[in-house]
């Protein structure tokens, strides 16, 4: 039965062929779809007959079970052509117009088809509709689906990129936060701080949180825990640039941070070097050197 | 939730905790854990099987891989006959020991997972069961 | 019964774990360290643990119990090594082994106690003047 109809809209798609193709494209480019300037003319009009082509294939070896084996190579072109969209930043409906839009020129030429009784014409209407409802949402599933692929790749991205550990002398590590601390990315931050410790042997590590925007409870906790996991692998952790309103709503939070804290780097920094045995000493006096507004003034003279 | 696959070991002795915690681990491996996810499994699973040897006077623990919604992960169920635990919200609490351990078995292995639950009955046992997801 | 080795390092004792301790060995260890730290006289104790792939409840009250013992003793106990996924989960595990002292490796560890034993020379040095 499912073949029957299968081999129906089938012949019904080779002997219209001609018609169903222009039609088709036009429609799609009336809906927009070159307007996006991601895909051209050419390239629609190959896609298109590819897939009028693979259909067909389809319908006659399979019928209308479009998980069958025999929709094999129109799935994954329609797969592929998915994630293509979904790369190139299509919406979901204008990657889905791409089998929805097929529909009218179907029933056009199913009108135009003399040799069809009413009831056949009925039944061919039904079938390549499910049909291509199937196909359309196949399209949007793996549309979806690559989406979140993508979405999962850049949060990844960012995580690492937004997490450089720098070294800023022989033994002395800096961790500059920048943005908000969720605990997925604090987890990424924590790892890649103690495994930095361990590559470099470093003594000291200083979480630098300038550019944290709010510290709640929850971050607080994961920034103390990255201090104690350090410590027990034999490192100090210093944390630096807690923003005054930072520092009144840890209070107000009850939150503790057991840790040494510096207004700012270049104060953990003095700290880090005092406690490796080290100090900055001025060698030689810096002639016309001076505050940065005398300076500009003297330029002026 | 479909289970890929499936090990046993008994907890009788306590060479048994290192098995358990050999066999997390080589799931967890198989699965594709992080380092640190790992660590965390292992070190759970051997938490709760010194537990199952201490306090529920030896049991078994079933290993499984486990698979929901295309993500992968490792789910260890452990199950005794002992005298069970009566009051479960405070056995989680940290510190609450009836034994020799620092009490932190129940409640810390808790924190290592993604997923924990316990069921026990006083007199007839104790099920705990874990899983930590890729 | 299995025991893990400990070597003699000057005035300090240094034991490498290297296999997955169960435990048993983990109480041996703690009574062989105490009888040993007594019969060399030794004023530290380093314990690498850069092969261990977990520390658990277990392992983490093993080692507070030696540095607890060693620090009556008059010993210090330093344990080298921890890796870092070890380090996040027994945090996470709510142990944070505040009586034990630390250090990257067994180097560090050792010139810690150096340190420590000089600085504690020295005081007695001040105490005979």
């Amino acid at each position: 039965m499912a073949a029957q109809a299968g081999v129906g809209v089938a012949s019904l798609v080779s002997r219209n062929e001609k018609t169903i193709l222009p039609e088709w494209v036009e429609l799609q480019k009336k809906a927009g779809i070159l307007h996006t300037g991601r895909i051209s003319e050419g390239e629609l009009q190959s896609q298109s007959r590819n897939f009028l082509h693979l259909l067909h294939e389809a319908l006659t070896q399979g019928g209308t079970d479009t998980s069958g084996a025999a929709y094999e190579p129109a799935r994954a072109m329609l797969a592929d052509l998915s994630r293509t969209r979904a790369l190139q930043g299509f919406s979901p409906s204008e990657t889905a117009t791409f089998i929805f839009s097929l529909k009218q020129p179907l029933f056009n030429a199913l009108n135009r088809d003399g040799t069809l009784s009413a009831e056949q014409i009925a039944s061919t209407v039904s079938t390549s509709t499910a049909l291509l409802d199937e196909l359309g949402l196949f399209t949007l599933e793996i549309f979806q689906k690559s989406r979140e692929e993508i979405i999962v790749r850049q949060q990844r991205e960012i995580a690492e990129l937004s997490t450089p550990v720098v070294k800023l002398w022989e033994g002395i590590l800096a961790l500059p936060l920048i943005g908000t601390l969720d605990s997925q990315r604090t987890q990424v931050v924590m790892e890649n701080l103690l495994q930095t410790i361990v590559d470099d042997e470093a003594e000291i590590a200083i979480i630098d949180i300038t550019g944290v925007p709010t510290v709640d409870t929850l971050t607080a906790q994961h920034l103390l825990k990255t201090v104690a996991a350090a410590r027990l692998m034999g490192a100090d952790c210093m944390i630096s640039g807690i923003r005054p309103q930072i520092a009144q709503t840890m209070v107000h939070l009850g939150v503790e941070l057991n840790v040494i804290s510096k207004a700012s780097l270049a104060d953990a920094f003095a700290v880090a070097l005092r406690q490796t045995g080290r100090a900055v000493v001025k060698t030689r006096r810096i002639e016309g050197f001076a505050l940065p507004g005398k300076k500009s003034g003297g330029q002026d003279a | 939730m479909p289970t890929t696959k499936t090990d046993r070991v008994a907890i009788k002795i306590s060479d048994d905790v290192v098995r358990v915690r050999q066999l997390t681990r080589a799931l967890s491996v198989e699965v594709g854990l992080s380092l640190v996810d790992q660590t965390k499994i292992v070190t759970a699973s051997s938490e709760l099987a010194r537990n199952t040897l201490d306090y529920g006077g030896g049991g078994e623990v079933t290993a499984e891989i486990v698979e929901q919604g295309g993500r992968r992960g490792v789910r260890l169920t452990f199950e005794d006959k002992g005298p069970g635990i009566a009051d479960i919200e405070q056995a989680l609490k940290d510190g609450f020991t009836s034994g020799k351990g620092m009490g932190l078995g129940l409640g810390g292995a808790k924190r290592l997972c993604n997923e924990f639950s316990i069921d026990s009955r006083p007199g007839e046992g104790t099920k705990v069961t874990i899983a930590r997801w890729k | 019964m299995d025991r893990i080795p400990i070597l003699k390092f000057g005035n300090a004792l240094l034991v490498t774990i290297q296999v997955d301790m169960h435990d048993r060995l983990a109480t041996a260890l703690e009574e062989d360290l105490t009888s040993k730290i007594v019969a060399h006289n030794s004023r530290g104790v380093l314990i690498d643990i850069s092969a261990l792939e977990i520390v658990d409840s277990f392992i983490g009250r093993m080692l507070d119990n030696i540095a607890a013992v060693s620090r009556i003793l008059d010993a210090d106990t330093v344990v080298v090594g921890m890796r870092p996924a070890v380090a996040i989960t027994l945090v996470e595990l709510g142990l944070s082994l505040t009586g034990v002292k630390t250090a990257l490796n067994v180097e560090r560890g050792m010139a810690l106690i150096h340190d420590r034993l000089a600085g504690s020379e020295a005081d007695d040095a001040d105490d005979q003047d």
